[in-house]
């Protein structure tokens, strides 16, 4: 069971006073206690977790937004924030005692500029909304998370998304130049903008990924690039994961960076299958998919290198995409896969460890293993360029036992992944998901360093508590020094 | 200075700052020391040198990762990742020979600690994008670890981006795993002649908005290129639009030809090819060359790339552009804060945002005006804090970004 903060009786039993302060902040619809209404917001895409807000905010103006965050911190009120609530580690978990601040209001382009290949909008702008709107032009922007029809730019800045395109292209730290971010004092700060580096301390290099525990981000500058001229992908199928993975590693290190590079083994090479019929092979034991874009003469030079690589690692099936349609197919099964998989589950649960990626034969044996003890069946897709897994684990929320099952085998895959030299998340943030599991990668001088960099921005903790860190400590606690005064020890330290 | 202690590892490191944290001495740490002068003097008790924690830990070529201990001589870095065909796609920057020390001497933690990024910028991304994790001592005398071993990796807050640029005021740091990326085969340089530079923006910008994947963008103003060792920039007589494409050879071969189609008409045109591209960007990268003059003072202005004609044209000095317009070095006699001034002022009156630095100046200059651009009062009480969440007793390169920081 999850075990979140204790309820804050004194915020509960004021709770009717809360709701009419924050009408006078943000009229109308935009503060909703209905027990109807708030249900809407009860979890985000970690279904197995779900907790009624105490109320739900949606403010439309980023005074607004400052305006709450200062009521709630006068007033040690606890505030979740939530893009479109597609995050697969619970961030936007609501708290039963908090304010969950919806952002889905702050849903415009601010600007497009092409000459300094940046766009400026409101954080619940689609990830895809921003393609949309500079493709015309022949632009795009880069990130590309399975989900992006409906995540959000806000949200993607929270977790850092990633998506199948971003070995090559970066995730959306490396993509995005500026945001505008209100603190819980409800301080508005610019921080970064159009221009290309930070000034002093890289704040917005935090802020990324803080999974909305250090502000509420109003407004972000991305950076978008031309697209590129020409993309083609190459179907190739081995007789074993370790060829599959070999022939990874020796594209790279022909000095190969493709734009995408996606692996399925047996399991869900043939769930995707049967779902969209991509025209995969069923006689293979692992499928790579690599994607090369770019200029169409450095695009047709490095279809011949990956083709003739992977003859030389025992590829038995090799196919180029010969039309835009046709790289789409390849494209399909992949990208529908945890759909796929889900149809064989019926529930399926979603995994996101990286790994050195030369550790992956060994990693997938023991996964296979753990499968078995656990008696749960396990597909993995896996983007192999970067090491980022996503192994699917195959339950059935309807069997009791079955749920908690599939956690911890979840938890033994990531505690694996750690072992290995790798991390728990990849791309997907930690949420409460992988919170427990964060003493498996960092002992508890990282971990307090971390919190101490939380309490500079939100000293009394109210923005998302319960989330990322296994254990919550007071600032002044974490800020309390041991020293020692005395003599300088190591006297045989070398000085001058 | 009393003392300088040259600690072996991580282990003696610590100790040395748990001493100075409990008796609140501040210490000046420094790698190899090439950059000491940047940023503003610090005024310390103690210097820590850092150079002992030195050595290549842990290098794999196909997971494109290197891990070294955080004073290991960059040079020694570059010749084990090009053996590979590999680099450091940030294209890190040699200011030795800019601030006096002998070129080629940094080390990896200090282009990092510094974080300023050479003209790949515009393409591959900073300094901070390609640093994945590292072991630090902070200022509160703890060995701690943040980010990872691998290439994809949210666990936690991202505290590589803020230690990058740092500036050595949050914490030391001991070990660093970056990324590595192939290095291109190949490289050539189109040359335009004889833009003003709203065309040359103009141009720069088309061409970074173009399907080519131009990687270095820069303008020379006539003066300035009459400075290269290049022939055919310093002999053009005209200022110099430089665009690089790297790749393959059929790739950059095609793509040269596209660009110079795309641009054709606009100026008269030429191509350098490999080694005299590489050595162009060489010069443009590390500036002093180009910016030659020991006594100037030298800013570094980063701005969006299409205000650099509006502030050009309000500057003093010598200048040339960087990350198509993105980056302006300016040469101007250190003098007062009259020109911090001009040239803040320049950026402001752009109204487009950015920020100025005084990369080079006398150490009295850099100790009575702001080294870096003044904050905004909630961003500076922010940056105050953050640097205490790290370093309680402001110990470690005290004042060295702003005073009091």
């Amino acid at each position: 069971m999850l075990k979140m903060p204790a309820l804050d009786e004194g915020v509960l039993a004021r709770r009717d006073r809360i709701v009419a302060d924050l009408r006078a902040i943000v009229p109308g619809e935009g503060v909703i206690d209905s027990e109807a209404g708030r249900r809407a917001y009860e979890c985000d895409a970690l279904t197995a977790y779900r907790q009624m807000p105490m109320v739900v905010v949606l403010p439309s103006t980023t005074d607004q937004v400052a305006q709450v965050l200062r009521y709630c911190r006068d007033n040690g009120i606890k505030v979740v924030p939530r893009g479109a609530g597609t995050g697969l580690s619970g961030s936007a978990l609501p708290l039963g005692d908090g304010v969950l601040l919806a952002m889905g209001k702050f849903n415009r382009i601010l600007e497009i500029d092409y000459d300094n290949r940046v766009v400026v909008c409101q954080p619940g702008v689609t990830n895809l909304g921003i393609t949309t709107a500079v493709q015309g032009d022949g632009f795009y922007y880069a990130p590309d998370p399975s989900s992006q029809i409906a995540c959000t730019i806000g949200g993607n800045v929270a977790e850092n998304s990633g998506g199948v395109h971003c070995l090559k292209y970066g995730v959306t730290t490396n993509n995005v130049l500026g945001v505008e971010l209100v603190t819980i004092d409800g301080e508005v700060l610019r921080i970064g903008g159009k221009h290309l580096d930070a000034d002093a301390y890289d704040l917005l290099g935090v802020i990324v990924g803080s999974e909305g525990l250090l502000g509420v981000v109003t407004e972000v500058t991305v950076r978008i690039l031309r697209k590129p001229d020409t993309a083609r992908a190459v179907l190739l199928g081995f007789p074993s994961v370790e060829q599959g993975g070999a022939c990874v590693a020796a594209i790279i290190s022909a000095g190969i960076i493709p734009g995408g590079m996606e692996m399925m083994d047996k399991p869900a090479i043939v769930a995707a299958e049967a779902f969209v019929h991509a025209n995969y092979p069923l006689d293979v034991e692992s499928l790579l998919i690599v994607e090369l874009d770019g200029p169409a003469a450095e695009v047709e030079e490095l279809i011949g290198s990956v083709e003739e690589i992977a003859r030389a690692h025992g590829a038995v099936y090799a196919r180029t995409s010969e039309s835009e349609e046709e790289r789409l197919r390849f494209w399909a099964g992949r990208k529908s896969a945890f759909p796929a998989v889900g149809r064989i589950g019926p529930d399926y649960y979603c995994m996101d460890g990286t790994i050195p990626r030369r550790r992956l034969p060994e990693v997938l044996r023991r996964m296979y293993e753990l499968a078995d003890s656990y008696g749960l069946r396990l597909a993995n897709v896996f983007h192999a360029g970067d090491g980022n897994l996503h192994p699917l684990i195959l339950y059935d929320a309807s069997k009791p036992g079955d749920t908690e099952r599939a956690e911890s085998f979840g938890a033994d895959i990531l505690r694996l992944c750690v072992e290995v030299g790798g991390v728990l998340t990849g791309e997907h943030g930690v949420g409460v998901e992988k919170r427990d599991l964060m003493g498996a990668m960092f002992g508890e001088a990282d971990l307090a360093q971390q919190q101490r960099l939380k309490c500079a921005f939100d000293p009394g903790g109210l923005l998302n508590p319960g989330k990322v860190f296994p254990v919550l400590h007071r600032c002044a606690e974490l800020g309390r020094m041991h020293v020692r005064r005395g003599e300088l020890p190591f006297p045989e330290l070398p000085r001058f | 200075m009393t003392e300088t202690f040259k600690p072996a590892d991580a282990a003696q490191l610590r100790e040395v700052v748990a001493w100075a944290a409990a008796e609140e001495i501040p210490l000046d740490l420094a790698g190899s020391g090439t950059k000491r002068g940047y940023g503003r003097p610090v005024q310390a008790r103690h210097a820590v040198d850092l150079s002992a924690i030195s050595g290549i830990l842990a290098y794999e070529p196909e997971e494109l990762i290197l891990t070294a201990a955080a004073a290991t001589p960059m040079a020694e870095i570059e010749a084990a990742i090009s053996a590979k065909g590999q680099m450091l796609a940030f294209e890190p920057v040699d200011l030795s020979a800019l601030l006096g020390a002998a070129a080629g001497g940094g080390t990896i933690g200090g282009a990092l600690a510094c974080g300023i990024s050479g003209p790949r910028r515009v393409k591959a991304g900073a300094a901070r994008d390609h640093l994945l994790g590292f072991h630090a001592v902070s200022g509160r005398g703890e060995i701690f670890k943040a980010g990872s071993k691998v290439v994809k990796n949210v666990t936690g807050y991202d505290l590589p981006k803020i230690f990058c640029g740092s500036l050595g005021t949050l914490g030391a740091m001991t070990e660093v795993t970056v990324k590595v990326l192939p290095a291109p085969p190949k490289a050539r340089t189109v040359l335009l002649f004889g833009l003003d530079v709203a065309a040359a923006v103009r141009a720069m910008t088309d061409a970074l908005n173009s399907p080519f994947e131009v990687s270095g963008a820069a303008l020379l103003p006539a003066s300035i290129a009459a400075r290269s060792a290049i022939d055919m920039v310093r002999a053009a007589g005209a200022s110099v639009v430089a665009l690089r494409i790297e790749g393959t050879p059929a790739s950059v071969a095609a793509r040269c030809s596209g660009l110079r189609a795309l641009l054709a008409g606009r100026a008269p045109d030429e191509e350098l090819h490999s080694m005299r591209s590489r050595r162009l960007w060489v010069e443009i990268r590390d500036v002093g060359a180009l910016l030659p003059d020991a006594a100037a003072a030298l800013w570094r202005v980063s701005v969006p790339p299409a205000a650099a004609p509006a502030i050009t044209a309000a500057l003093p000095g010598d200048w040339f552009l960087d990350w198509g317009g993105g980056l302006i070095w300016i040469a101007v006699p250190p003098g007062t804060e009259a020109e911090a001034t001009r040239i803040r002022g320049a950026v402001a009156a752009a109204g487009t945002g950015g920020h100025a630095t005084l990369l080079r100046a006398p150490a009295s200059l850099r100790a009575g005006i702001d080294v870096f651009h003044p904050q905004p009062a909630a961003l500076a009480r922010l940056s105050a804090r953050v640097k205490e969440s790290f370093d309680p007793k402001r110990i470690l390169n005290p004042g060295r970004l702003y005073a009091g920081v």
